[in-house]
Protein backbone atom coordinates (compact mmCIF):
# COMPACT_ATOMS: atom_id res chain seq x y z
CA UNK A 1 0.00 0.00 0.00
CA UNK A 2 1.68 3.45 -0.75
CA UNK A 3 1.04 5.77 2.28
CA UNK A 4 -0.35 8.92 1.68
CA UNK A 5 2.46 11.72 1.27
CA UNK A 6 2.80 13.17 4.94
CA UNK A 7 2.31 16.76 5.42
CA UNK A 8 4.95 19.15 4.79
CA UNK A 9 6.14 22.76 4.86
CA UNK A 10 5.69 25.54 2.47
CA UNK A 11 7.13 28.87 1.96
CA UNK A 12 5.15 32.12 1.00
CA UNK A 13 6.53 33.14 -2.41
CA UNK A 14 7.41 36.70 -3.21
CA UNK A 15 9.21 37.79 -6.47
CA UNK A 16 12.39 38.32 -5.30
CA UNK A 17 13.13 34.81 -4.52
CA UNK A 18 11.58 33.38 -7.81
CA UNK A 19 14.84 32.21 -9.11
CA UNK A 20 15.55 29.86 -5.36
CA UNK A 21 12.44 28.62 -5.13
CA UNK A 22 12.38 27.43 -9.04
CA UNK A 23 15.71 25.59 -8.21
CA UNK A 24 15.07 24.44 -4.77
CA UNK A 25 15.44 20.47 -4.08
CA UNK A 26 11.31 19.28 -4.54
CA UNK A 27 11.57 17.55 -1.07
CA UNK A 28 7.65 18.31 -0.22
CA UNK A 29 8.60 21.73 -0.46
CA UNK A 30 5.20 23.69 -1.84
CA UNK A 31 4.89 27.62 -2.32
CA UNK A 32 1.67 30.13 -1.13
CA UNK A 33 1.25 32.88 -3.23
CA UNK A 34 -1.76 35.37 -2.75
CA UNK A 35 -4.08 35.25 -6.07
CA UNK A 36 -4.78 38.67 -6.28
CA UNK A 37 -0.82 39.33 -7.81
CA UNK A 38 -1.27 37.29 -10.46
CA UNK A 39 -4.81 37.95 -11.31
CA UNK A 40 -3.07 40.00 -14.76
CA UNK A 41 -3.88 39.62 -18.15
CA UNK A 42 -0.02 37.96 -18.56
CA UNK A 43 3.41 38.85 -18.46
CA UNK A 44 6.82 37.72 -16.43
CA UNK A 45 5.14 37.04 -12.87
CA UNK A 46 2.65 34.56 -14.36
CA UNK A 47 4.88 33.04 -16.16
CA UNK A 48 7.20 32.21 -13.48
CA UNK A 49 4.46 31.14 -11.21
CA UNK A 50 4.00 28.66 -14.30
CA UNK A 51 7.48 27.56 -14.14
CA UNK A 52 7.28 26.96 -10.31
CA UNK A 53 4.14 25.03 -10.77
CA UNK A 54 5.95 22.82 -12.52
CA UNK A 55 7.97 21.96 -10.03
CA UNK A 56 6.34 22.80 -6.84
CA UNK A 57 2.84 22.32 -5.52
CA UNK A 58 1.48 25.46 -4.77
CA UNK A 59 -1.35 26.75 -2.57
CA UNK A 60 -3.57 30.09 -3.45
CA UNK A 61 -4.33 32.14 -0.45
CA UNK A 62 -6.55 34.64 -1.01
CA UNK A 63 -7.15 37.89 0.85
CA UNK A 64 -9.55 39.35 -0.89
CA UNK A 65 -12.59 37.71 -1.37
CA UNK A 66 -14.34 39.81 1.33
CA UNK A 67 -16.29 36.98 2.54
CA UNK A 68 -17.45 38.27 5.38
CA UNK A 69 -18.69 41.50 3.35
CA UNK A 70 -22.60 41.72 3.73
CA UNK A 71 -22.32 41.39 -0.12
CA UNK A 72 -21.68 38.62 -2.69
CA UNK A 73 -18.37 37.90 -3.15
CA UNK A 74 -17.60 40.07 -6.20
CA UNK A 75 -18.69 38.13 -9.55
CA UNK A 76 -15.52 39.23 -11.34
CA UNK A 77 -12.72 38.58 -9.04
CA UNK A 78 -14.51 35.36 -8.42
CA UNK A 79 -14.53 34.45 -12.31
CA UNK A 80 -10.28 35.55 -12.02
CA UNK A 81 -10.07 32.91 -9.09
CA UNK A 82 -11.48 30.44 -10.76
CA UNK A 83 -9.79 31.00 -13.75
CA UNK A 84 -6.30 30.83 -11.56
CA UNK A 85 -7.26 27.69 -9.83
CA UNK A 86 -7.89 25.94 -13.46
CA UNK A 87 -4.50 26.95 -14.56
CA UNK A 88 -2.86 26.42 -11.99
CA UNK A 89 -4.60 23.28 -9.95
CA UNK A 90 -3.35 24.19 -6.40
CA UNK A 91 -2.96 22.06 -3.78
CA UNK A 92 -4.90 24.24 -1.42
CA UNK A 93 -7.58 26.93 -1.42
CA UNK A 94 -8.16 29.74 1.45
CA UNK A 95 -9.42 32.52 2.39
CA UNK A 96 -10.38 34.73 5.30
CA UNK A 97 -12.82 35.18 7.77
CA UNK A 98 -12.96 39.05 7.09
CA UNK A 99 -14.21 41.47 4.73
CA UNK A 100 -11.90 43.75 2.53
CA UNK A 101 -14.00 45.17 -0.04
CA UNK A 102 -17.09 47.49 0.34
CA UNK A 103 -19.28 49.65 -1.72
CA UNK A 104 -16.71 49.38 -4.66
CA UNK A 105 -13.53 50.41 -2.49
CA UNK A 106 -11.13 47.89 -1.39
CA UNK A 107 -9.04 48.11 1.68
CA UNK A 108 -6.01 46.17 1.75
CA UNK A 109 -6.16 44.88 4.98
CA UNK A 110 -8.48 42.06 6.74
CA UNK A 111 -11.19 43.28 8.68
CA UNK A 112 -13.24 42.66 11.81
CA UNK A 113 -17.36 42.08 11.91
CA UNK A 114 -19.41 40.96 14.84
CA UNK A 115 -20.13 37.51 14.66
CA UNK A 116 -23.77 37.65 14.83
CA UNK A 117 -26.57 35.23 13.38
CA UNK A 118 -26.97 37.18 10.64
CA UNK A 119 -23.29 37.38 9.94
CA UNK A 120 -23.46 33.87 9.33
CA UNK A 121 -25.44 33.22 7.27
CA UNK A 122 -23.70 35.68 5.19
CA UNK A 123 -20.53 34.10 5.66
CA UNK A 124 -22.15 30.71 5.21
CA UNK A 125 -23.48 31.74 1.98
CA UNK A 126 -20.67 32.94 0.85
CA UNK A 127 -18.21 30.91 1.22
CA UNK A 128 -20.79 27.88 -0.35
CA UNK A 129 -21.07 30.47 -3.50
CA UNK A 130 -17.08 30.59 -3.70
CA UNK A 131 -16.87 26.69 -3.12
CA UNK A 132 -19.35 26.43 -6.01
CA UNK A 133 -17.27 29.11 -8.36
CA UNK A 134 -13.97 26.44 -7.60
CA UNK A 135 -15.36 23.56 -7.66
CA UNK A 136 -13.61 22.78 -4.59
CA UNK A 137 -12.81 22.88 -0.68
CA UNK A 138 -11.44 26.18 0.70
CA UNK A 139 -10.09 26.32 3.93
CA UNK A 140 -10.82 29.67 6.03
CA UNK A 141 -8.21 31.16 8.12
CA UNK A 142 -9.15 32.48 11.59
CA UNK A 143 -8.18 36.69 11.13
CA UNK A 144 -5.84 38.58 13.64
CA UNK A 145 -7.65 41.19 16.59
CA UNK A 146 -7.04 44.51 17.61
CA UNK A 147 -9.94 46.02 18.58
CA UNK A 148 -12.79 44.24 20.76
CA UNK A 149 -16.02 44.73 19.48
CA UNK A 150 -19.48 44.28 20.44
CA UNK A 151 -22.42 42.35 19.50
CA UNK A 152 -20.57 39.28 19.17
CA UNK A 153 -23.01 36.25 19.63
CA UNK A 154 -20.43 33.27 18.67
CA UNK A 155 -17.23 32.57 19.78
CA UNK A 156 -14.49 32.52 17.02
CA UNK A 157 -13.97 28.64 17.16
CA UNK A 158 -17.87 28.03 17.71
CA UNK A 159 -18.21 30.45 14.58
CA UNK A 160 -15.67 28.48 12.45
CA UNK A 161 -16.76 25.31 13.20
CA UNK A 162 -20.04 25.95 12.52
CA UNK A 163 -19.07 27.50 9.19
CA UNK A 164 -17.10 24.73 8.51
CA UNK A 165 -20.24 22.10 9.41
CA UNK A 166 -22.54 24.15 7.53
CA UNK A 167 -20.50 24.89 4.17
CA UNK A 168 -17.88 21.19 4.12
CA UNK A 169 -15.09 24.18 4.09
CA UNK A 170 -12.05 23.59 5.84
CA UNK A 171 -10.34 25.98 8.44
CA UNK A 172 -7.01 27.63 8.42
CA UNK A 173 -5.46 27.73 11.75
CA UNK A 174 -2.68 30.36 11.54
CA UNK A 175 -1.34 30.24 14.85
CA UNK A 176 0.52 33.78 14.57
CA UNK A 177 -2.82 35.17 14.37
CA UNK A 178 -4.02 33.70 17.34
CA UNK A 179 -1.34 34.28 19.24
CA UNK A 180 -1.77 38.10 18.35
CA UNK A 181 -5.35 38.41 18.86
CA UNK A 182 -4.75 36.69 22.78
CA UNK A 183 -2.14 38.57 23.58
CA UNK A 184 -4.48 41.89 22.24
CA UNK A 185 -7.73 41.23 23.62
CA UNK A 186 -6.57 39.70 27.10
CA UNK A 187 -7.14 36.10 26.25
CA UNK A 188 -5.87 32.82 26.48
CA UNK A 189 -3.90 31.41 23.25
CA UNK A 190 -3.23 28.01 24.86
CA UNK A 191 -7.43 27.57 25.11
CA UNK A 192 -7.86 28.89 21.40
CA UNK A 193 -4.87 26.82 19.93
CA UNK A 194 -6.37 23.41 22.17
CA UNK A 195 -10.10 24.29 21.44
CA UNK A 196 -9.54 24.73 17.43
CA UNK A 197 -11.41 21.61 15.61
CA UNK A 198 -8.50 19.79 14.58
CA UNK A 199 -11.00 17.99 11.92
CA UNK A 200 -11.22 20.71 9.94
CA UNK A 201 -7.97 21.77 9.91
CA UNK A 202 -6.39 21.63 6.20
CA UNK A 203 -3.47 23.98 6.83
CA UNK A 204 -1.22 26.09 9.34
CA UNK A 205 -0.12 29.10 9.12
CA UNK A 206 3.19 30.52 10.96
CA UNK A 207 4.48 34.00 11.11
CA UNK A 208 5.97 36.82 13.15
CA UNK A 209 4.29 39.58 14.53
CA UNK A 210 5.97 43.08 15.72
CA UNK A 211 4.77 46.21 18.35
CA UNK A 212 2.68 48.38 17.42
CA UNK A 213 4.43 51.55 17.36
CA UNK A 214 1.53 53.92 18.56
CA UNK A 215 -0.16 51.40 21.77
CA UNK A 216 0.37 48.54 23.62
CA UNK A 217 -0.89 45.95 20.50
CA UNK A 218 0.55 43.10 18.52
CA UNK A 219 0.68 43.53 14.91
CA UNK A 220 0.47 40.66 12.73
CA UNK A 221 2.89 42.28 10.32
CA UNK A 222 4.35 39.14 8.33
CA UNK A 223 8.01 41.47 8.68
CA UNK A 224 9.30 38.80 11.12
CA UNK A 225 10.98 35.68 12.25
CA UNK A 226 8.32 33.53 13.71
CA UNK A 227 8.55 33.87 17.68
CA UNK A 228 9.11 31.48 19.98
CA UNK A 229 6.01 31.66 21.79
CA UNK A 230 4.58 31.03 18.54
CA UNK A 231 6.73 27.85 17.85
CA UNK A 232 5.71 26.28 21.05
CA UNK A 233 1.74 26.93 20.52
CA UNK A 234 2.11 25.28 16.69
CA UNK A 235 3.96 22.32 18.94
CA UNK A 236 1.22 21.96 21.13
CA UNK A 237 -1.16 21.79 18.37
CA UNK A 238 0.52 18.82 15.98
CA UNK A 239 1.20 17.47 19.12
CA UNK A 240 -2.72 16.98 19.61
CA UNK A 241 -4.02 17.09 16.07
CA UNK A 242 -1.46 15.62 13.71
CA UNK A 243 0.90 17.02 11.21
CA UNK A 244 -1.22 19.37 9.05
CA UNK A 245 0.38 21.03 5.74
CA UNK A 246 2.06 24.26 7.21
CA UNK A 247 3.26 27.71 6.09
CA UNK A 248 5.83 29.71 6.95
CA UNK A 249 4.23 33.37 5.71
CA UNK A 250 6.64 36.10 5.77
CA UNK A 251 5.80 39.54 3.63
CA UNK A 252 7.73 42.40 4.57
CA UNK A 253 11.34 43.08 5.30
CA UNK A 254 12.23 39.75 3.25
CA UNK A 255 15.12 37.61 4.43
CA UNK A 256 17.13 35.92 2.43
CA UNK A 257 16.06 32.42 0.55
CA UNK A 258 18.11 30.29 2.97
CA UNK A 259 16.69 32.05 6.24
CA UNK A 260 13.07 31.41 5.17
CA UNK A 261 14.57 27.29 4.41
CA UNK A 262 16.00 27.21 7.70
CA UNK A 263 12.53 28.49 9.30
CA UNK A 264 10.72 25.50 7.40
CA UNK A 265 13.55 22.99 8.32
CA UNK A 266 11.92 23.33 11.91
CA UNK A 267 8.54 23.21 11.07
CA UNK A 268 9.50 19.88 9.40
CA UNK A 269 11.30 18.73 12.55
CA UNK A 270 7.69 19.42 14.30
CA UNK A 271 5.91 17.72 11.92
CA UNK A 272 7.78 14.90 11.65
CA UNK A 273 7.37 13.96 15.63
CA UNK A 274 4.38 12.68 16.09
CA UNK A 275 4.70 10.14 13.20
CA UNK A 276 8.13 9.23 14.68
CA UNK A 277 7.16 8.49 18.15
CA UNK A 278 4.29 6.10 16.49
CA UNK A 279 7.10 4.39 14.69
CA UNK A 280 8.04 1.01 16.36
CA UNK A 281 11.71 1.64 17.44
CA UNK A 282 14.54 0.08 15.35
CA UNK A 283 16.45 -2.27 17.03
CA UNK B 1 -31.05 47.13 18.37
CA UNK B 2 -28.57 45.23 17.09
CA UNK B 3 -26.53 47.18 14.28
CA UNK B 4 -27.16 45.01 10.51
CA UNK B 5 -23.61 43.91 9.19
CA UNK B 6 -24.26 46.47 6.40
CA UNK B 7 -24.38 49.12 8.92
CA UNK B 8 -21.48 48.02 10.70
CA UNK B 9 -19.39 47.93 7.56
CA UNK B 10 -20.74 51.68 6.50
CA UNK B 11 -19.51 52.97 9.80
CA UNK B 12 -16.08 50.77 9.47
CA UNK B 13 -15.11 51.52 6.36
CA UNK B 14 -16.11 54.99 6.34
CA UNK B 15 -13.76 55.91 9.18
CA UNK B 16 -10.84 54.22 7.67
CA UNK B 17 -9.49 56.74 5.71
CA UNK B 18 -11.08 59.66 7.40
CA UNK B 19 -8.91 60.09 10.24
CA UNK B 20 -10.66 63.02 11.69
CA UNK B 21 -13.83 60.20 12.80
CA UNK B 22 -13.37 59.42 16.40
CA UNK B 23 -12.61 55.41 16.85
CA UNK B 24 -11.45 54.06 20.18
CA UNK B 25 -7.11 53.57 19.66
CA UNK B 26 -7.04 50.28 18.75
CA UNK B 27 -8.93 51.51 15.60
CA UNK B 28 -5.39 52.94 14.48
CA UNK B 29 -4.29 49.77 13.29
CA UNK B 30 -6.98 49.52 10.96
CA UNK B 31 -6.15 52.45 9.57
CA UNK B 32 -2.58 52.13 9.60
CA UNK B 33 -2.90 49.01 7.93
CA UNK B 34 -5.18 49.93 5.11
CA UNK B 35 -2.90 53.11 4.57
CA UNK B 36 0.17 51.37 4.60
CA UNK B 37 -1.09 48.48 1.97
CA UNK B 38 -2.14 51.39 -0.06
CA UNK B 39 0.91 53.50 -0.40
CA UNK B 40 3.21 50.36 -0.53
CA UNK B 41 1.50 49.80 -3.80
CA UNK B 42 1.35 53.37 -4.91
CA UNK B 43 4.99 53.72 -4.04
CA UNK B 44 5.93 50.17 -5.72
CA UNK B 45 4.03 51.57 -8.76
CA UNK B 46 5.90 54.41 -9.27
CA UNK B 47 9.12 54.40 -7.94
CA UNK B 48 10.95 56.52 -10.34
CA UNK B 49 8.24 59.61 -8.50
CA UNK B 50 9.10 58.55 -5.51
CA UNK B 51 13.13 58.47 -5.79
CA UNK B 52 12.53 61.59 -7.54
CA UNK B 53 10.71 63.25 -4.58
CA UNK B 54 12.25 60.96 -1.52
CA UNK B 55 10.54 58.84 0.43
CA UNK B 56 8.86 61.32 2.97
CA UNK B 57 7.54 63.68 0.53
CA UNK B 58 6.16 60.36 -1.85
CA UNK B 59 4.35 58.95 1.30
CA UNK B 60 2.89 62.82 2.56
CA UNK B 61 1.80 62.88 -0.97
CA UNK B 62 0.66 59.64 -1.28
CA UNK B 63 -1.67 59.64 0.88
CA UNK B 64 -3.72 62.69 0.01
CA UNK B 65 -3.97 60.82 -3.31
CA UNK B 66 -5.29 57.34 -1.13
CA UNK B 67 -7.90 59.36 0.58
CA UNK B 68 -9.10 60.51 -2.34
CA UNK B 69 -8.49 57.43 -4.66
CA UNK B 70 -8.91 54.62 -2.71
CA UNK B 71 -8.22 51.27 -4.72
CA UNK B 72 -11.46 50.68 -6.62
CA UNK B 73 -9.95 46.81 -7.05
CA UNK B 74 -7.58 44.21 -5.02
CA UNK B 75 -5.41 43.94 -7.96
CA UNK B 76 -2.71 46.45 -6.45
CA UNK B 77 -0.14 46.09 -9.44
CA UNK B 78 -2.10 48.52 -11.45
CA UNK B 79 -3.01 50.55 -8.03
CA UNK B 80 -2.09 54.42 -8.93
CA UNK B 81 -4.52 55.59 -12.30
CA UNK B 82 -5.30 59.00 -12.43
CA UNK B 83 -1.98 59.94 -9.97
CA UNK B 84 -0.10 61.62 -12.91
CA UNK B 85 -3.40 64.03 -12.88
CA UNK B 86 -3.16 64.12 -9.34
CA UNK B 87 0.79 65.54 -9.40
CA UNK B 88 -0.23 68.04 -12.13
CA UNK B 89 -2.75 69.85 -10.31
CA UNK B 90 -0.90 69.05 -6.93
CA UNK B 91 0.26 73.03 -5.98
CA UNK B 92 3.53 71.53 -3.79
CA UNK B 93 4.48 69.82 -6.71
CA UNK B 94 4.75 72.80 -9.36
CA UNK B 95 8.33 73.33 -8.96
CA UNK B 96 8.97 69.93 -10.80
CA UNK B 97 6.75 70.29 -14.19
CA UNK B 98 8.36 66.77 -15.29
CA UNK B 99 7.06 65.12 -12.48
CA UNK B 100 3.51 64.20 -14.22
CA UNK B 101 5.12 63.03 -17.05
CA UNK B 102 7.54 60.77 -15.00
CA UNK B 103 4.47 59.45 -13.13
CA UNK B 104 3.22 58.32 -16.91
CA UNK B 105 6.46 56.71 -17.48
CA UNK B 106 6.13 54.72 -14.05
CA UNK B 107 2.49 53.72 -15.14
CA UNK B 108 3.64 52.74 -18.90
CA UNK B 109 6.03 49.83 -16.97
CA UNK B 110 3.05 48.54 -15.13
CA UNK B 111 0.65 48.36 -17.74
CA UNK B 112 3.93 46.88 -19.88
CA UNK B 113 4.41 44.69 -17.13
CA UNK B 114 1.21 42.69 -16.77
CA UNK B 115 -0.68 43.57 -20.47
CA UNK B 116 -1.42 39.86 -22.25
CA UNK B 117 1.23 37.39 -24.24
CA UNK B 118 1.31 37.65 -27.48
CA UNK B 119 4.15 37.22 -29.95
CA UNK B 120 5.72 40.33 -31.32
CA UNK B 121 6.25 41.25 -35.44
CA UNK B 122 9.63 39.81 -35.95
CA UNK B 123 12.26 42.26 -37.49
CA UNK B 124 12.60 39.69 -40.54
CA UNK B 125 8.88 39.93 -41.20
CA UNK B 126 8.72 42.98 -43.55
CA UNK B 127 11.16 42.40 -45.54
CA UNK B 128 11.17 41.74 -49.50
CA UNK B 129 7.82 43.25 -49.11
CA UNK B 130 7.87 46.08 -52.15
CA UNK B 131 6.23 49.39 -51.11
CA UNK B 132 3.11 49.37 -52.09
CA UNK B 133 2.66 45.68 -50.10
CA UNK B 134 4.54 47.56 -46.85
CA UNK B 135 1.83 51.05 -47.37
CA UNK B 136 -0.89 48.87 -47.51
CA UNK B 137 -0.33 47.05 -43.75
CA UNK B 138 -1.95 47.44 -41.31
CA UNK B 139 0.69 46.73 -37.99
CA UNK B 140 -0.98 46.93 -35.02
CA UNK B 141 1.15 48.10 -31.99
CA UNK B 142 1.81 45.06 -29.38
CA UNK B 143 -0.22 44.38 -26.54
CA UNK B 144 2.55 45.43 -23.79
CA UNK B 145 3.89 48.26 -25.86
CA UNK B 146 3.15 51.75 -24.33
CA UNK B 147 4.81 55.26 -25.53
CA UNK B 148 4.26 59.21 -25.74
CA UNK B 149 6.12 62.23 -26.87
CA UNK B 150 6.54 64.93 -24.18
CA UNK B 151 7.47 67.88 -24.69
CA UNK B 152 10.42 68.12 -22.00
CA UNK B 153 12.83 65.49 -21.55
CA UNK B 154 10.72 62.71 -19.48
CA UNK B 155 12.46 60.14 -20.91
CA UNK B 156 16.21 60.95 -19.51
CA UNK B 157 15.03 61.92 -15.99
CA UNK B 158 12.69 59.01 -15.75
CA UNK B 159 15.31 56.55 -16.78
CA UNK B 160 18.28 57.67 -14.96
CA UNK B 161 16.02 56.41 -12.07
CA UNK B 162 14.79 53.04 -13.23
CA UNK B 163 18.67 52.64 -13.53
CA UNK B 164 18.68 53.48 -9.80
CA UNK B 165 22.80 55.07 -10.81
CA UNK B 166 22.28 58.49 -11.55
CA UNK B 167 24.78 59.57 -14.94
CA UNK B 168 26.52 62.12 -15.26
CA UNK B 169 26.02 64.66 -17.08
CA UNK B 170 23.26 67.87 -17.51
CA UNK B 171 20.01 66.45 -19.05
CA UNK B 172 19.64 68.39 -22.82
CA UNK B 173 16.13 70.18 -22.00
CA UNK B 174 14.47 68.75 -24.87
CA UNK B 175 11.28 67.20 -25.64
CA UNK B 176 11.80 63.68 -25.79
CA UNK B 177 9.47 60.30 -26.68
CA UNK B 178 9.48 57.31 -25.19
CA UNK B 179 8.84 53.51 -26.06
CA UNK B 180 8.17 50.72 -23.27
CA UNK B 181 7.54 47.23 -24.87
CA UNK B 182 8.02 43.52 -23.20
CA UNK B 183 10.11 41.62 -26.52
CA UNK B 184 11.13 38.76 -24.18
CA UNK B 185 9.56 38.44 -20.93
CA UNK B 186 11.22 41.74 -19.94
CA UNK B 187 10.02 45.41 -19.53
CA UNK B 188 12.55 47.08 -21.64
CA UNK B 189 12.61 50.85 -22.90
CA UNK B 190 13.93 53.24 -25.66
CA UNK B 191 13.58 56.70 -26.57
CA UNK B 192 11.85 57.56 -29.36
CA UNK B 193 11.18 60.28 -31.79
CA UNK B 194 8.57 62.60 -32.69
CA UNK B 195 7.78 61.21 -35.89
CA UNK B 196 8.03 57.71 -34.65
CA UNK B 197 4.89 58.57 -31.45
CA UNK B 198 2.95 60.14 -34.78
CA UNK B 199 3.59 56.75 -36.49
CA UNK B 200 2.32 54.09 -33.86
CA UNK B 201 -0.36 56.61 -32.70
CA UNK B 202 -1.40 56.14 -36.09
CA UNK B 203 -1.13 52.07 -36.31
CA UNK B 204 -3.04 51.75 -32.84
CA UNK B 205 -6.17 54.13 -34.89
CA UNK B 206 -5.80 51.43 -37.57
CA UNK B 207 -4.83 53.50 -40.33
CA UNK B 208 -2.66 51.54 -43.10
CA UNK B 209 0.94 52.15 -42.71
CA UNK B 210 1.42 54.29 -45.56
CA UNK B 211 -0.96 56.73 -43.93
CA UNK B 212 0.85 56.41 -40.92
CA UNK B 213 4.26 57.01 -42.17
CA UNK B 214 3.05 60.00 -44.07
CA UNK B 215 2.00 61.88 -40.85
CA UNK B 216 5.09 60.56 -39.43
CA UNK B 217 6.81 62.71 -42.01
CA UNK B 218 4.73 65.75 -41.85
CA UNK B 219 5.69 66.27 -38.17
CA UNK B 220 9.03 66.00 -38.93
CA UNK B 221 9.97 65.90 -42.52
CA UNK B 222 13.50 65.04 -41.44
CA UNK B 223 12.52 61.64 -40.37
CA UNK B 224 14.42 58.19 -41.66
CA UNK B 225 11.25 56.21 -42.17
CA UNK B 226 13.50 52.58 -42.78
CA UNK B 227 15.72 53.49 -39.93
CA UNK B 228 12.31 54.30 -37.86
CA UNK B 229 11.11 50.74 -38.90
CA UNK B 230 13.72 49.19 -37.58
CA UNK B 231 13.96 50.67 -34.30
CA UNK B 232 10.39 49.76 -33.98
CA UNK B 233 10.60 46.48 -35.31
CA UNK B 234 13.96 45.61 -33.24
CA UNK B 235 11.97 46.90 -29.86
CA UNK B 236 9.10 44.19 -30.68
CA UNK B 237 6.44 47.32 -30.62
CA UNK B 238 4.26 45.62 -32.91
CA UNK B 239 1.95 42.33 -32.65
CA UNK B 240 2.97 39.57 -35.04
CA UNK B 241 -0.40 39.87 -36.53
CA UNK B 242 -0.19 41.27 -40.32
CA UNK B 243 -3.48 41.99 -41.72
CA UNK B 244 -3.27 42.74 -45.47
CA UNK B 245 -5.99 44.31 -47.65
CA UNK B 246 -6.92 41.41 -49.68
Amino acid sequence: MIPRAAPSAGLGLKPEHYAEALAAPADGLWLEVHPENYMVPGGPRLAWLEAIRARHPLSLHGVALSLAADAEPDAAHLAQLAALVRRFEPALVSEHLAWSSWRGAYFPDLLPFPRTAEALWRVEANVSRAQEALGRRIAIENPSHYLPLEGHAWEEIDFLAELARRTGCGLLLDVNNAFVSARNLGASADAYVDAFPGEFVMEVHLAGHAPDAGSTLLVDSHDAPVAPEVWALYERLVARIGPRPTLIERDGNLPPWPELLAERVRAQAVLRAPLQSSLPRAA
Amino acid sequence: MRQSLAAFQDGFAQALLAPQVEMPAAFAVYRNTVMKGCSDALQANYPAVARLVGAEWFRAAGALFVRAHPPGAPMLALYGEGFEDFLAAFAPAAELPYLPAVARLDRFWSEAHVARDEAALEPAALAGMDFARLAALRLRPHAAARWAWFELPAYSIWSRQRAEESEPGEIDWRGEGALLTRPDGAVRWTPLSRGACILLDACARGEPLGAAAEAALRADSATDLAQLMKHLLIAGAFAHSLEEPQ
